[in-house]
């Protein structure tokens, strides 16, 4: 275990060397790599400018607004879907069809019908996630063994305590990790949205710091973001933990 | 009266190479607290019989009584053990047996006392709080059989339940499941292909033709009770199973000429 553990931290310390060596060796000029003293100077700077908090938070604002919604919606309709031929029948064709948008063709249409505000942010990401995380929990709903269902019944339950005490739980490993991949599309997402029009936001920091050609900050924005989703990721592994301790998924693999 | 009849049962499967013949006018009586098991070739519909008594599985034609009224569907009276482990893996062991408690919503503590008599029965005592991931294969189907029994069912059905144990641990539970049966006096439905298993356990053994499946023969197995794996060498046992070995013999020759037909189950409970 400690031995991953320490490739983990070689792989960062590489990584941190090359880029050390290209900037202060003066191998790659500034303007296209900052050096990292310099990429930590920027986020002081952002931080005294006071944007550092209000840009991190307005995007962490509109991905978790829009995560949980397309969540809560996508969950319970994906549950559904794996296990009903009926609700299969009738919603498929639609979800797979939207599916295949790409969310950036949608943007034009979502500043169209809600202007650049957060609303708008938001309904990006929800087009972005919903869709894809729906079809995702009903496959894992599916995949729930026959076996079970066919033993709870046998045992006595009715559809809704098939639901309760043995689709949910059964599907509870493969919601957390899908909700965890998704996760990481609504920040895709997001900056998507904040590059096409935004007045805060990480992605419309860098839009704009591209155009001053401020690469240093374009590197603080892209440190931020690259944070979050290690953050993210954490909280979600531990989440799964506390959520489903008797899968195998949350004893981890390391 | 008996507990439990199977009055004329067909079932014809519909597959995409055209109608399949599972089983064919099967008919039997299963008197209370008998212990009947039933041995056949394999995809001679032995599981669709006990999937139909569970109410899994609809028939063709025919009907299955219980206590004279007509099974329409699943139900807590008929508990089933089955050959894949099918134990909740998020429920402890203790959860797993409490599950036909919780359905039914007996309290808590009543819940727990009922679980833990099971268990015990079982020879599980102490692994109560472990989840079904960290036992054997022997131990899973030991719980699983604690589940069916705690929910207290007028017939058990158990479709090749030691199917997947290997022979020392299946000698074993064949051992503990005759202790349990005499203790819980309960009706057992058992499915097997294995005939030392049919012989040892039951009262009555059906013997089954291959596809479509009919009741080829019933034979009545008056070995003394209680009865333990000794009983593998006696007289008595050798000539009741050279008995069956006889009758399914011809049934296996005949069934491997032919090519097997992958049996598919119906969709009620995908």
């Amino acid at each position: 275990m400690f031995r991953v553990h320490h490739l983990t931290i070689l792989t960062t310390a590489i990584l941190f060397g090359i880029w050390c060596l290209l900037t202060y060796g003066g191998i790659v000029s500034p303007l296209f790599l900052p050096s990292p003293s310099a990429v930590v100077l920027e986020l002081v700077d952002l931080y005294r400018e006071g944007l550092l908090i209000k840009y991190t938070w307005d995007s962490v604002y509109r991905v978790t607004v829009g995560f949980l919604l397309a969540a809560v919606t996508a969950v319970p309709l994906g549950l559904v879907l794996g296990r009903s031929r009926i609700v299969e029948a009738i919603t498929q064709p639609f979800i797979e069809f939207v599916r295949y948008l790409p969310v950036v063709a949608l943007v034009p249409l979502t500043i169209l019908y809600l202007g650049i505000g957060d609303i708008q942010k938001v309904a990006v990401i929800f087009l972005g996630t919903f869709f894809q995380l729906v079809l995702m929990i009903a496959d894992v709903s599916a995949s729930v063994p026959r076996d079970f269902i066919r033993a709870s019944a046998t045992l006595g339950a009715n559809t809704y305590q098939v639901y309760r005490y043995v689709i949910i739980p059964c599907s509870l490993p493969g919601i957390m990790d899908n909700l965890r991949i998704t996760i990481g599309w609504a920040w895709t997402y997001l900056v998507v949205a904040e590059l096409v029009a935004a007045n805060s936001g990480l992605g419309f920091m860098i839009l704009r710091s591209q155009r001053f050609l401020q690469t240093d900050r374009i590197f603080a924005g892209l440190l931020i973001i690259g944070l979050l989703g290690v953050l993210t990721d954490w909280l979600f592994r531990k989440l799964t933990k506390l959520v489903v301790p008797w899968s195998e998924k949350a004893g981890g693999k390391s | 009266m008996s507990k439990l009849e199977i009055r004329n049962v067909s079932k014809t499967f519909e597959t995409r190479y055209g109608k399949v013949e599972a089983l064919k006018d099967v008919s039997l009586q299963i008197a209370p607290n008998e212990f009947a098991v039933i041995v056949g070739p394999s995809g001679c519909g032995k599981s669709t019989i006990l999937n139909i008594v569970a109410g899994l599985e609809k028939t063709t034609s025919g009907t299955v009584l219980m206590d004279g009224k007509e099974i329409t569907g699943p139900g807590a009276d008929r508990g089933m053990v089955f050959q894949s482990y099918t134990l909740f893996p998020w429920y402890t062991v203790r959860k797993n047996v409490e599950f036909g408690l919780l359905i039914r919503g007996v309290p808590a503590d009543e819940r727990r006392r009922i679980a833990e008599h099971y268990i015990e029965m079982v020879g599980l005592k102490g692994f109560e709080e472990i989840y079904p991931s960290g036992l054997s294969g022997g131990m899973k189907q030991r719980v699983a059989i604690a589940r069916a029994l705690a929910n207290n069912p007028e017939v058990l059905l158990m479709d090749e339940p030691f199917g997947a144990l290997d022979a020392q641990t299946r000698v074993v539970m064949q051992e503990l499941l005759l202790e349990i049966w005499e203790q819980a006096q309960t009706t057992i439905l058992f499915i097997t292909h294995d005939i030392d298993e049919a012989v040892f356990l039951a009262d009555t053994v059906y013997v089954m033709s291959r596809r479509p499946g009919t009741i080829k023969a019933r034979i009545s197995v008056n070995l003394p009770r209680p009865r333990n794996h000794k009983i593998y060498e006696t007289p008595e046992f050798i000539s009741l199973k050279s008995q069956i070995v006889d009758l399914l013999w011809e049934e296996s020759v005949q069934a491997a000429t032919e090519t097997q037909i992958q049996e598919t189950n119906g969709g009620m409970f995908r």
